[in-house]
């Protein structure tokens, strides 16, 4: 039943997809330094979890889903909702809490949404996440979908009842989950050694008999194709499948950490194998590409946040009126 | 009174010292949660404590709210005297069968047998536009349940001096610290220590309407007074501090004097603590009143994000204002 594997290093083979990989990062990292930049000027509030270090993961993954499957993320979901198809924009205009953004402002960072491309959340409860991502994959069961649900979790989560309860239901009922928990060594300021008496975490699935893989997540090619191969199991078996994507965060929890729970020299270690730049020095050394086109590719970024960060100036605020909307649907009928 | 010396803290420092003066105090006393360590609490509250009293009595938890709040009820039953903190309200409610079928329930369906000395500290409510999921103010729901007490520290005096009333409790003891409260400058005694946790205080006082509050609604409350005062309105604001058990008495002898009564809970309005109170009025103190007794509470909506709509969805200053204006002048 256990698949054990582990993918990393895996050739570039493919010059416009490695490329296209790499503006998808890029297009992560450069929206959320602007985010931060925002945040310090009080224009972004709340909380604001960034997915800088981890773009890989959000990046490889996304390119084993397809339109019709579903997504359940965390409050760390930027990078989620962008490969997801949704537009700096709306996220940029949610963050800013204008009516103009995917959730009309009510959710902010943490809550963003988008119906038709089936990112059922930004859940900002740990573990919260893996119960609906088990019900989700029960409807397309129940209704002869064969569609995938992938739900990505931090491995603090792991600790919670309910990933254990998911795991176990979604192995009993085989549900096609893919869980994929974004193993970026601590949560909040708890390492992973200091909350878990196993730290090897596909155990932890394995033991529900759910199959399992574990990939470098500063490899996006690697992720990628681990990915692939997890979502085509659940395709083809109609079970879950658990995926580990090792990871590091190279930014606070949320904007404020003072970080005393791991050392500067760790952090930079863990910098010097950043996604991005990892992935255009392998390009470049293969000759895919130089610095202009890079250049090129960071311009068009800059112009996308401009006029992402533009339509959220832009945007209304919602009227106050309108405060005790949503808490029933306003149709009244289903 | 006497002079007394006095020194300026927050309310995180005064929690601190809270804990700190626990943890010397009594060996059988130790602190549970998630980062309450190496992080120093997510609040700051116990920044520097594993350093002085080690891992062993300062634990940082697993992402564990259920097991590890359970696990406090055991160790409170095995003899000890933990402090459990659950990072905010919101992730309680992982752990609210703990709470309510274990902790509050022990005693009574052992007859008598078994007590649960068990304290839990958690922060709770809005106002820092975190959003529906992080922005629960439900102390007043909890204060439903018999078994456990419920206190909500809103003065330094109190964020400092409940916990080790609580301790001394034999019973589970919630302790709600209303998280905009943190930062929080104020004066306290250089000899500040214990109070007297199941009464309410009378904060400021007036002929013309009590003003019945607790937690961050109380300073809301208490801005309002001062406004209102300019005006020639003079009110009671009154402390609730504890909400269960609710000292009934303090706001019945209020509104016997004012004969007008506002309760200000940032608990949505249905079934709040704020509507109990209003019934208790309404049965013991009905022909002593002089207009219905009102309510300011949070709007019935899931907190929204956006600053200006989570403001409309809790209660102000200038609602307080023109509520009381309206109460006092028809
Ligand atoms: C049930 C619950 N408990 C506590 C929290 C507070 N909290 C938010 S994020 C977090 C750490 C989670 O770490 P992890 O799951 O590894 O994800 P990461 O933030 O590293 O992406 C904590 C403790 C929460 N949101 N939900």
């Amino acid at each position: 039943m256990t698949i054990a594997s582990s993918v990393s290093g895996q050739p570039l083979v493919d010059q416009e997809h490695s490329l296209h990989l790499l503006h998808r990062m890029l297009r992560i990292r450069r929206f959320e330094e602007k985010s931060a930049e925002l945040y310090s000027a009080m224009k972004i509030r709340g909380f604001l979890h960034l997915y800088i270090g981890e773009e890989a993961v959000a990046v490889g993954v996304a390119e084993a889903l397809t339109a019709d499957d579903a997504v359940v993320a965390t409050y760390r979901e930027h990078g989620h909702a962008m490969v997801r198809g949704m537009s700096m924009a709306e996220i940029m205009a949610e963050m800013y809490g204008k009516v103009g953004g995917c959730s009309r402002g009510r959710g902010g960072s943490m809550h963003l949404f988008d119906a038709e491309r089936r990112l059922y959340g930004g859940n900002a409860i740990v573990g919260g996440g893996l119960p609906v991502a088990v019900g989700l994959a029960l409807a397309d069961r129940l209704q002869k979908k064969n569609r995938v649900t992938c739900c990505c979790f931090g491995e603090g989560a792991v600790a919670e009842g309910e990933f254990h309860e998911s795991m176990n239901l979604a192995a009993l009922w085989q549900l096609p989950v893919l869980f994929v928990c974004e193993n970026n060594l601590y949560a909040m300021g708890t390492a992973l050694q200091l909350s878990e008496s196993v730290i090897d975490l596909p155990r932890k699935a394995a033991a529900y008999a759910v199959p399992t893989a574990t990939v470098d997540g500063m490899d996006v090619i690697a992720v990628a194709e681990a990915a692939r191969k997890a979502s085509d199991t659940v395709r083809e078996t109609g079970g879950p499948f658990f995926l580990e994507c090792r990871t590091y965060r190279f930014r606070p929890h949320s904007m404020f950490d003072p970080e005393f729970y791991r050392s500067k020299q760790e952090v930079e270690g863990w910098k010097q194998r950043c996604p991005i730049l990892s992935l255009s020095n392998r390009l470049k050394e293969r000759g895919w590409l130089d610095e202009s086109a890079l250049e090129q590719l960071e311009a068009e970024i800059a112009t996308e946040i401009a006029e992402a960060v533009d339509f959220a100036e832009q945007s209304a605020w919602e009227s106050v009126e309108d405060l005790t909307r949503f808490v029933y649907s306003e149709s009244g009928v289903n | 009174m006497g002079q007394q010396e006095m020194r300026k803290l927050t309310y995180r420092d005064a929690v601190r010292e809270g804990l700190r003066e626990a943890l010397q105090k009594d060996e059988r006393v130790f602190l549970m949660g998630e980062d309450v360590g190496r992080y120093g609490g997510c609040f700051a509250a116990s920044k520097d404590l594993l350093e002085e009293f080690g891992p062993e009595r300062i634990r940082d938890t697993p992402l564990s709210e259920s097991t590890f709040t359970g696990a406090g009820i055991g160790a409170a039953l095995g003899g000890m005297r933990p402090i459990v903190e659950i990072m905010t309200v919101n992730f309680s409610l992982l752990a609210l069968d703990q709470i309510m079928n274990n902790a509050a329930t022990y005693l009574h369906m052992s007859g008598g047998l078994f007590n649960v000395p068990l304290v839990i500290r958690m922060a709770t409510g809005g106002g820092k536009q975190l959003a529906a999921q992080h922005s629960h103010s439900l102390e007043g729901w909890y204060a439903h349940i018999p078994g456990i007490k419920v206190l909500c520290p809103a003065t330094l005096e109190d964020a400092r001096g409940m916990l080790w009333s609580a301790l001394l409790d034999p019973d589970p003891v919630l302790i709600f610290e209303p998280a905009v409260l943190y930062p929080m400058e104020g004066e306290l005694a250089v000899d500040a220590g214990a109070v007297e946790i199941g009464k309410a205080k009378l904060l400021r006082e007036g002929k013309d309407l009590s003003l019945i509050s607790y937690g961050s609604c109380l300073h809301k409350s208490l801005e309002a007074a001062a406004i209102l005062a300019e005006e020639g309105i003079e009110t009671d604001v009154i402390d609730l501090r504890t909400l269960r058990p609710l000292d009934e008495k303090s706001f019945l002898a209020s509104v016997a004097k004012t004969h007008r009564a506002l309760i200000v809970d940032e608990g949505w309005r249905s079934g709040s603590i704020s509507a109990e109170i209003s019934a208790r009025i309404m049965e013991q103190a009905f022909y002593q009143l002089d207009a219905p007794v009102e309510r300011i509470c949070s709007a019935e909506v899931p907190m929204p994000y956006a600053k200006h709509m989570e403001e409309a969805a809790l209660p102000q200053v200038v609602s307080i204002v023109e509520t009381a204006r309206r109460m006092v002048h028809g």
